[in-house]
């Protein structure tokens, strides 16, 4: 919560939004000589019509005084906003380009649904932090400045006033800043417990509801958000009395100036020129301080989503030593020497030595997490070994051009992603120039013909966020689809047909039967039917690999 | 349900290279390898919460924001919402009048304190001064005062109201007998929409009306001094405090119907540069997707750049409306021959008055980015979309959770049950027709997307069969009320849900008013006992937010332990053993198996086929249609689905070792 107003790495990483943050530095200055001109012409205006005369440049000034402040106003939220703007283009393509630079092991799980969502939405929360706290928390710099240089030019002893009193504003605001916020922790927990019971009474309704006890838990409902009603209200009331509270000491400066200027008005000892700009200006000085403050709440979660972005970007690994240049053949031997492969808390792979020959077809089996899918993910080259080396074709993978080498591989992950694109750019990915042709027989030979005929626009159905629209089959033969139409001399299959009812399996499975034909394959399998396809097969256990060949010659049920 | 702020963790996510494996047991289980939703074909909108938004499209139905007639809509909303705010209305004009004392504390105080100062410069007696002078202390002290006490009046009218709002919200969604798709974020929106009927109330209505009455106030106040002056003042009022709110909400709205579409597609390719980092890289297509995703971002800053410029024009021009109005009325004042102390008071006034009234621009603002979410909770709380909950006398519910021992009245018959989630969509049950006499112990079997979570739905009422008829003790199902069938069929359910709350709490859920005996055996049997017995607060326990404190296995043991304390005449038990080992698994069904009082039916849903030996029946279920059934042992020897899933799961249990039957 106690975060600095603004964070000095935002200059550092975002260097094109410096200019224009210089600029509403220098906003803010005009800003603060603008209040003080429009108070002094203010002045000079009633002053001479205190004797029923028209001032009419004083008239004159004030309304270009006003003019200059309605087009700064104008400038500083556009420079603001642009700020936002420039700010929130440069994290987001930082953001999405790191997780291009770090490689999908290093955005799996978690961490891809709290990128999604700061890139995505997350950012733009920052709109509320430079257009509406960080001017004010300029021109609370600015503006006391200006107005004490006015005031001291005027009258010396009203300005010392105000030089001693104003600093009590951050003062009060400080120490009734710490008494809230003790309060409010020693809330926090009724507090989030009773704010959050609504939610998950809502979220558990279908449990309620097969208890029998949605309705009953109705006056539970209302009970609890009365309960948050109270708790809330208690730390409501100590904010409020500290606004009060700062309130009353600025209005007491501002009593402490005016007193004496009033008698000495009165006794002749003053112009009124100077005590209407004293009236005029006196509050301006103390203003925005407060604003500041009662919009420092609002901007915390703009700082938070900016701290987020800055710490996924420092939280990186190293990036990947400089790829390598050199290609390997996939029509090669493919070799596994001494692979071990630590994961933070567990090792996938230990000391794992293996060859693939060239159209050889490999199942792999074991249970589940054993590592089989890391096997995979070090060809693919989203694992890189802890020890040991990979070679294809004597190239070793560490030093061979990285995309080069994929180009050469068809990997049927067990969930493949489908974008937020037409179906005929999902198959296309990454070769956008494909020809229909080439697509459309791919989708022939992924079985994929009647899924396309019965969409209402064909191939060229934009398909919804993550494939919706498609069930778990229907994708699957996407994907194979995919692969179809990369043509690869190896091909990955990571239990193509997990999760999929009988008949969809049956479709899928002649697919990749035609799919592996004469290629290079790797195929993590758990179901009998795909060990058909297999020339070997590898049981992986434990981070080991055995072979556990030959075939049976019993047929597998099926 | 799920705890991610987005629904679907990373598909497979708890075997991919990069993720250790069981690191959270919880987000594996909803990866769910086996879990209903993760076939994606039908399933019922209640059990999606892991499957990518398979039934509500995104920005679809549930979002009016982007459909014409919003403005009207989001006015019927506020009626709605006005309509609850009666019972407060004593306190929310309280508040409102408070609020207006403040602003106009504020304006008399420049006024008055410049009178002071003006006319202390033509050296008057001290004694003709000492009215204002008091009046000027009265009224800074007051605003200040008035202002606090304003905040609080609103903040707690306000807050009882949403306390009524929550209730209604929560009534009406328990009324509804199948939920709608609610994916988390669904539900954090949810609670967001409630808290905008507070905004609407505290930072448009409130301060819009006191804008409004102090302007009027002003007005008048002018013109006792200068009927000309004061007609001015209206036309810089009328300006300020009508012609930019209006100008603002117009331009509010405008930029949030051209931001939306880009803000989605940028939301969305977010999501695949995410979700879909390992496909992209596969391919070799990351580059162009990140170039893709760039472009976007730099389209969405230069069109949030240039609806900025439209934006702030409104309050610039409120800037040089206030300033020109208090010029024009100097101007006329001076021409109308008002003595020159009250020239420098409407001066002041205006300046003061004009500022007020800006207010209400801000306040158009507020208003206009509330009605979306204002829209969707009116619907909840809208008196003819929600059938008020029939009163039910209190206690009721407990005594129908109460078992009714075996009398053979729970026969279980369906006949030729067919659900289909949408029109020409495949069907999720195809005419299944099941027999299960009282007392029997049944497991349904099959795939996943078989519809054995269907129809678990079907029976416990929260899914209506498209065709075909379901009877419990002879009568029709349709015809139970509500609150009376989980009294005879029920039982753990697909994602039931742990409450933050004490497990004590959780567990009476099932049956309240169970004793401490019935707590033990229950969680006993489901294996949890020596877990809560280890706990220092024991049955006070708090399992975290969505039972996030609990592991993965723990939460499904205090689910079941809940369904055996609940012990309904037909006990279902939707995947009791998912999310356990093997070893605990079986130990775990077998002990829930035991644990339920003879007589008592028990349907058992399954992918796994351990443990069924014992049971009367077998069903087996693909694509909707019952394709097997029998006693394990009869299953077992006849080639089919059955068998094949036997042999393989044995094998997959014991590691490949049996590669031939």
């Amino acid at each position: 919560m106690n975060r600095r107003p603004f964070d000095p790495r935002l200059l550092r990483r975002v260097p094109a939004a410096r200019r224009d943050l210089a600029l509403l530095a220098l906003l803010g200055v005009v800003a603060a000589g603008l209040v003080v001109a429009q108070a002094t012409t203010l002045a000079a205006l009633l002053a001479t019509a205190f004797d029923g005369r028209l001032d009419r440049p004083a008239l004159a000034g004030f309304a270009a005084t006003v003019a200059a402040r309605a087009l700064l106003v104008w400038a500083q939220g556009t420079v603001a906003a642009r700020v936002a703007a420039t700010v929130k283009a440069a994290l987001r393509a930082d953001l999405l380009a790191a997780v291009g630079r770090n490689g999908p092991g290093w955005v799996a799980g978690q961490r891809a649904g709290q990128l999604a969502t700061l890139a995505g939405r997350g950012l733009d929360a920052l709109d509320a932090y430079f257009t509406g706290y960080l001017p004010q928390l300029v021109l609370s710099v600015t503006v006391p400045l200006a107005v004490l240089a006015r005031i001291g030019l005027a009258d010396w002893s009203s300005a010392l006033i105000i030089a001693l009193t104003l600093p009590l504003i951050p003062i009060f605001g400080a120490l009734l800043g710490w008494q809230a916020q003790a309060a409010t922790e020693r809330q926090w927990r009724r507090l989030s417990l009773l704010g959050g019971h609504f939610l998950d009474m809502v979220a558990g309704l279908p449990t309620l509801r097969a208890f029998g006890r949605a309705r009953a838990q109705v006056d539970v409902v209302r009970r609890m958000a009365d309960g948050h009603r109270v708790a809330t209200m208690r730390t409501l009331r100590i904010a409020f009395l500290s606004a009060l509270v700062l309130e009353l000491v600025a209005t007491l400066s501002v009593a402490l100036v005016a007193v004496p200027v009033g008698i000495r008005l009165l006794g002749g000892g003053l112009a009124l020129q100077t005590a209407l700009l004293m009236l005029l200006l006196t509050p301006e000085a103390y203003l925005p301080l407060r604003a500041a403050g009662s919009r420092f709440h609002a901007s915390q979660e703009g700082l938070t989503a900016l701290n987020d972005a800055f710490e996924v970007e420092a939280g990186g690994p190293a990036p990947r030593p400089a790829a390598g240049r050199l290609v390997p053949d996939g029509r090669g031997e493919i070799r596994f020497e001494s692979v071990t492969v630590a994961y933070e808390r567990t090792t996938a792979l230990r000391d794992v030595t293996l060859t693939v020959r060239p159209g050889e077809r490999i199942a792999v089996v074991g249970p589940s997490g054993a590592g089989k899918s890391t096997l995979l993910g070090l060809l693919l080259g989203f694992v890189t070994p802890t020890s040991g080396r990979i070679t294809v074709d004597g190239v070793d993978l560490a030093e061979a051009d990285l995309d080069a080498w994929r180009r050469q591989l068809a990997w049927v992950p067990q969930q493949a992603h489908l974008f937020a694109a037409s179906l005929a750019d999902n198959i296309r990915l990454g070769a956008p120039d494909t020809p229909d042709a080439a697509v459309a027989g791919a989708v022939h030979d992924a079985a994929l013909d009647e899924v396309v005929a019965g969409l209402p626009e064909g191939l060229g159905t934009v398909l919804g966020e993550r494939g919706h629209g498609l069930s778990s089959g229907q994708r699957q033969r996407v994907a194979l689809a995919r692969a179809f139409l990369r043509d690869a001399p190896v091909v990955l299959l990571d239990e193509p047909t997990a999760r999929l009812d009988s008949a969809s399996e049956a479709v899928v499975l002649a697919a990749t039967h035609r799919l592996v034909a004469g290629r290079t394959a790797l195929l993590v399998a758990h179901r009998p039917a795909l060990l058909t396809d297999a020339d070997r097969i590898l049981r992986i256990e434990d981070g080991r690999v055995t072979e556990v060949s030959p075939v049976p010659t019993g047929e597998a049920p099926r | 349900m799920s705890s991610a702020p987005l629904p679907d963790p990373a598909p497979g996510a708890a075997d991919r290279p990069g993720r250790a494996p069981d690191d959270t047991p919880a987000a594996a289980t909803r990866a769910g390898l086996l879990g209903p939703a993760a076939a994606g074909v039908a399933v019922p909108p209640e059990f999606d919460v892991a499957g990518p938004a398979a039934v509500d499209p995104p920005l679809g139905p549930s979002d009016p924001a982007d459909r014409p007639g919003t403005a009207a809509r989001a006015g019927a909303a506020e009626r709605v919402v006005l309509r609850l705010a009666r019972p407060y209305l004593g306190r929310l004009v309280g508040a409102g009048l408070l609020a207006a004392a403040t602003e106009f504390a504020g304006l008399a105080l420049m006024a008055t304190a410049t009178w002071l100062l003006m006319s202390a410069a033509g050296r008057p007696p001290l004694d003709r001064l000492t009215v204002a002078i008091v009046a000027v202390r009265a009224l800074a002290i007051g605003r200040g005062v008035f202002r606090y006490t304003e905040r609080l009046a609103g903040h707690d009218a306000v807050l009882r109201m949403i306390t009524d709002v929550r209730a209604r919200v929560f009534a009406t969604l328990a009324a509804r007998r199948t939920a709608p798709a609610r994916t988390g974020d669904a539900l954090s929106r949810l609670v967001s929409d409630v808290e905008t009927v507070q905004d609407l109330l505290l930072r448009v209505l409130v301060p819009a009306s006191a804008a409004a009455l102090v302007s009027l106030l002003a007005v008048g106040g002018a013109a006792l001094i200068s009927p000309s002056a004061a007609a001015v003042l209206a036309v810089g009022l009328l300006v300020a405090g009508l012609a930019l709110p209006t100008l603002a909400t117009v331009l509010t709205r405008r930029s949030a119907a051209e931001l939306a579409p880009l803000r989605g597609a940028l939301a969305a390719d977010a999501v695949d540069l995410t979700h879909g980092a390992a496909d992209l890289a596969a391919f070799g297509a990351t580059e162009s997707a990140l170039r893709a995703a760039t472009g976007r971002a730099g389209r969405l800053a230069r069109l949030e750049r240039r609806l900025a410029a439209a934006g702030f024009a409104v309050d610039a021009v409120g800037t040089l409306v206030a300033g020109l109005t208090a010029g024009a009325v100097v101007l006329v004042a001076l021409a109308a021959g008002v003595p020159g102390v009250l020239v420098g008071v409407l001066a002041v006034g205006t300046l003061s008055a004009v500022e007020i009234a800006l207010a209400l621009v801000g306040a158009a603002r507020q208003r206009t980015q509330l009605g979306a979410g204002l829209t969707r909770v009116a619907v909840l709380l809208d008196d003819t979309a929600a059938p008020r909950p029939a009163a039910s006398p209190p206690g009721s519910a407990p005594s129908a959770a109460e078992p009714e021992h075996g009398d053979g009245g729970h026969d279980i018959r369906l006949d030729e049950v067919t659900v289909r989630y949408r029109a020409g969509a495949a069907p999720a049950l195809d005419r299944v027709s099941l027999d299960m006499r009282g007392g029997r112990r049944i497991a349904v079997v099959g795939p996943s997307g078989a519809g054995k979570s269907t129809l678990a739905a079907v029976l416990t009422g929260a899914v209506r069969p498209t065709d075909g008829q379901v009877t419990i003790g002879g009568r029709d199902l349709t015809t139970y009320p509500e609150d009376e069938l989980p009294g005879m069929i029920g039982g753990l359910l697909a994602e039931a849900y742990v409450f933050h709350a004490t497990v004590r709490e959780n567990l009476l859920l099932g049956r309240p008013g169970a004793g401490e005996d019935e707590l033990i055996a229950a969680t006993a049997a489901a294996g949890l006992l020596d877990w809560v017995r280890d706990q220092p607060a024991g049955w006070d326990t708090v399992v975290g937010e969505e039972g996030g404190q609990l592991s993965g296995g723990q939460r499904q043991r205090l689910a079941l332990a809940r369904a055996l304390l609940a012990a309904p005449p037909v006990l279902l038990l939707d995947e009791p053993t998912e999310g356990l080992d093997p070893t605990a698994a079986d130990a775990v069904l077998a002990s829930a198996l035991a644990a339920t009082p003879a007589g008592h039916s028990v349907l058992l849903i399954s992918h796994r086929l351990t443990g069924l030996a014992g049971l009367d029946e077998v069903v087996v279920l693909d694509a909707g249609r019952v394709v097997q059934r029998g006693r394990h042992a009869e299953l077992v020897s006849a080639p089919g689905w059955y068998r094949d899933q036997w042999l393989l799961q044995e094998a997959a249990e014991r590691g490949y070792l049996a590669l031939s039957p």
